[in-house]
């Protein structure tokens, strides 16, 4: 719910805490960054103090280090491995379970009380990402009727990027680094040798109201000058660049360009780049029964396109060959995806780059597909 | 009777033939008829004929020892029949019977031969007609092979 | 989306690895309107679930009809529900067969083998509305004479004025009367008009890739033809990805596609 006018705040570091508990008093289950297995995850915050004060990463491709700041930024970081869309869409999920008795048969409704998330620290890109999601799940006559409530109940603390990292590149994608819409609050870290800041964009009216148990002071110009100059120089330093300009014709036109198999060869099929993506959002179902056949479950599990039997149907694999599972991921991400839900699938997170164990870039091969005249067609 | 040369010119196979060929292999053929399962040639048998079908239905069959003949192709109006005559050692590689009353415009193969050989204009011509049939069924082979349906 | 369980009422065997079931709803519960062309999941209990194409009259709205063939572990399970055991349904999902759009003109059908199953619905909806349509035909591929579907009705179909039914199989014995070769090879035997025919294909992929170029052949166009794409399905609503084929979803932009929107992709490998 969109507010009449909402004034941008500055709140303390520490008033950033009381945010938290009223959040948690509210019956939110507080979602952010935390240190884990050497990577910056999202995962349940007790308190602010569980964020990674004073911590970076390092990312390029193939490649992931976490780093100690010289200051106690406490978003001093991009992102991760991990993207909300674990909470929104969950990798694993029971859809149904029913039972069988004779030839009579019951669907048990499940009675879990339904968890309401707030989300601290989402970035532009992973609020865009949650965006393309809505478009895949909130289809008219097709809802996904949990997702829809999940993504309902949340509460958005977005965050203005400070920094950009090696493989981000959101600018490219039109996706960042300033959040503009989908949140009820947005921050901007504002950290010096003297202050030590956030300016808050209030953009709902829960989030108004959650404001006003917080100590804040009315932003002034010098503040929004100064999250501005934050946002431009992050804007200045992304670390990958992809020209989209024809890219979506260049990758549809060019299905057996010679940069498919140089691609395939390093290619392990591995999936990385799917888990990782906030945007991803292919699944199967795995239907289970017990040993007397009385009572059977439907669950849902993330999938990938890179898994050969993604693909299967009876006789075997459509896309048998890494080639043309790499060939699916990329031209449905860049391409396909605009046709089907009106924009490109990525926006521009880095993930997929970082996290390959090839350190396959996704710029680097989009911008190698018909870059170059491809070899004349074999017609025969 | 209808002049040989005449049925030749409505038969689809001569569609591209000039009026002299036609006129001139006319010399080897005769018009010819066959009853429901009469054998028009048996494998093994000597490939002296070739035969372009008027009207009727030929199955082209193999057998097996305890099994039934099958069929893998059925031959009908327009189609031609045979192509084992064309080279040597000139002999069926496959039974041919007519399924119902079949007419049909048998050539003879050794004057057909001879007449492609003396004047190697007609030899391609007819090359060129007889080719098209060769490279449908042997497509269709391929289709069947596959097993399409049954895959 | 929850399936619907209802009770199978009879089973029809088709061909050796084929059968029929016929669904019906309790009584005063109603079943869905189906468009001929559209699929519904069905689901074996505890098993899992496949995509199969309707197969019953969409004029008859009392039953719901699924011609399966026993290819796999789900397909194999729904074969073995014997009468009153329930049978779960998701559906009807899909894009149908133009037939608005074909009012007028002539129509040919085109199916191999089990690909007969999704045009059974539009050859009812032909005949019962037989005025609206020009001149019909269907030309049917299968493997062997023991393998062809719904034997008696292409007998009744036969007998139809003005509905040209040809049928060919790959191999057959001497009991078979009819012909033996490639579907294609009945194109030039039946009587339509090229310029103003609609064509709907349906069955192998490679099938409907040599007989839709033997129609382009014949001076048709890619706007005139209509092909029914199969692919691994889970969702059945466009959210699972398992489906997809270029830019499109075969579970909702399909599986009916005019062929001018699938040709470039069909001629690929592995897309």
């Amino acid at each position: 719910m969109e507010t009449e006018s909402a004034f941008p705040v500055v709140i303390a570091e520490k008033a950033l805490h009381t945010l938290v508990c009223a959040l948690q008093k509210a019956g939110y289950r507080v979602i952010g960054p935390i240190l884990r297995d050497q990577a910056i995850v999202y995962d349940e915050l007790d308190s602010v103090a569980d964020l990674p004060q004073g911590w970076t990463d390092e990312q390029q491709p193939g490649s992931y280090r976490l780093k100690k700041r010289t200051d106690q930024a406490l978003f001093g970081y991009t992102v991760g491995p991990h993207s909300w869309k674990k909470f929104l869409h969950p990798p694993h999920l029971r859809l149904w379970s029913v039972s069988r008795s004779g030839n009579e048969v019951r669907f048990s409704h499940d009675k879990t009380p339904i968890q309401k998330y707030a989300f601290l620290g989402v970035r532009s890109c992973e609020l865009h990402a949650m965006a393309i999601q809505d478009k895949v799940f909130l289809q008219a006559g097709h809802e996904d009727a949990g997702y829809h409530q999940r993504r309902n109940d949340s509460f958005i603390i977005a965050l203005n990027c400070g920094e950009a990292g090696g493989t981000c590149f959101c600018t490219s994608m039109k996706t960042g680094p300033q959040a503009t819409s989908g949140f009820d609050l947005a921050l901007t870290e504002l950290l010096s040798a003297d202050r030590h800041e956030f300016l808050v964009e209030i953009s709902s009216q829960i989030g108004a109201n959650l404001m006003h148990d917080v100590a804040s002071r009315e932003a002034s110009a010098e503040d929004l000058a100064t999250a501005a100059n934050i946002l431009a120089r992050t804007a200045e330093n992304m670390g990958r660049h992809l020209d989209t300009k024809g890219l979506k014709e260049r990758l549809q036109d060019n299905p057996e360009h010679p940069r498919w198999d140089e691609v395939a060869a390093r290619c392990l099929g591995c999936s990385n780049c799917t888990m990782v993506c906030p945007t991803c959002f292919c699944t199967s179902v795995e239907d289970t029964a017990d040993l007397a056949g009385e009572t059977a479950e439907r669950w849902r599990r993330w999938d990938s396109c890179f898994n050969s039997e993604f693909s299967y149907i009876h006789g075997g694999s459509i896309r048998s060959s890494v080639k043309s599972r790499y060939r699916q991921w990329l031209t449905h991400k860049l391409a396909h995806w605009i046709d089907q839900f009106g924009s490109s699938g990525c926006v521009g997170c880095g993930r997929c780059i970082s996290w390959c164990p090839t350190g396959i870039d996704i710029t680097e091969e989009a911008a190698a597909i018909g870059s170059t005249a491809p070899p004349p067609e074999d017609t025969s | 009777m209808k002049d040989i040369a005449e049925l030749l010119r409505q038969h689809p196979f001569t569609t591209e033939l000039e009026n002299e060929i036609i006129e001139l292999i006319a010399g080897c053929a005769s018009n010819v008829v066959f009853q429901a399962n009469d054998y028009i040639f048996r494998e093994g048998g000597d490939a002296d004929h070739f035969h372009l079908i008027r009207h009727g239905t030929v199955a082209l069959e193999m057998k097996g020892p305890g099994r039934d003949p099958l069929s893998f192709l059925t031959i009908k109006d327009g189609d031609m029949l045979g192509s084992n005559w064309l080279l040597p050692p000139y002999r069926w590689s496959f039974d041919a019977r007519a399924v119902e009353l079949t007419r049909a415009v048998a050539f003879e193969a050794t004057c057909l031969r001879a007449k492609c050989e003396a004047d190697h204009h007609v030899g391609y011509e007819m090359m060129k007609c007889f080719v098209p049939p060769l490279l449908e069924r042997l497509q269709m082979a391929r289709f069947q092979a596959a097993d399409i349906y049954g895959a | 989306m929850l399936p619907r369980f209802l009770p199978v009422q009879r089973r029809i065997r088709e061909t050796a690895d084929v059968l029929s079931l016929i669904a019906e709803p309790p009584e005063g519960e109603k079943l869905p309107v189906f468009l001929p062309g559209q699929f519904n999941m069905l689901y074996a209990f505890g098993v899992g679930e496949v995509p199969i194409s309707i197969s019953g009259d969409p004029g008859e709205r009392g039953r719901l009809v699924h011609t399966i063939r026993d290819v796999g572990a789900v397909s194999h399970a729904l074969l073995q529900l014997k009468r009153n055991e329930p049978l779960g349904i998701r559906g009807p999902f899909g894009k149908p067969w133009p037939l608005d759009q074909a009012r007028g003109a002539d129509i040919l059908l085109i199916a191999g083998g089990i690909g007969l199953a999704p045009l059974r619905p539009v050859i009812y909806h032909l005949l019962a509305q037989r005025h609206s349509y020009g001149r019909i035909a269907l030309l049917y591929g299968a493997r062997s004479p023991a393998d062809l579907l719904y034997h008696r009705e292409l007998e009744r179909w036969r007998r139809v004025p003005d509905f040209q039914v040809r049928v060919t199989v790959d191999h057959a014995g001497r009991d078979w009367l009819g012909d033996v070769g490639v579907v294609t090879r009945l194109l030039p035997k039946i009587n339509l008009d090229p310029a103003d025919t609609v064509v709907m294909l349906c069955g192998p992929e490679i099938m409907i890739r040599f007989s839709t170029q033997a129609l382009l052949d014949m001076g048709m166009n890619t706007q005139q033809l209509y092909v029914s794409m199969e692919r691994n399905m889970q969702c059945a609503t466009g959210s699972c990805g398992h489906c997809q084929f270029g830019p499109h979803f075969i579970c909702k932009d399909g599986p009916v596609f005019r062929y001018d929107r699938v040709e470039a992709l069909l001629k690929r490998d592995e897309i």
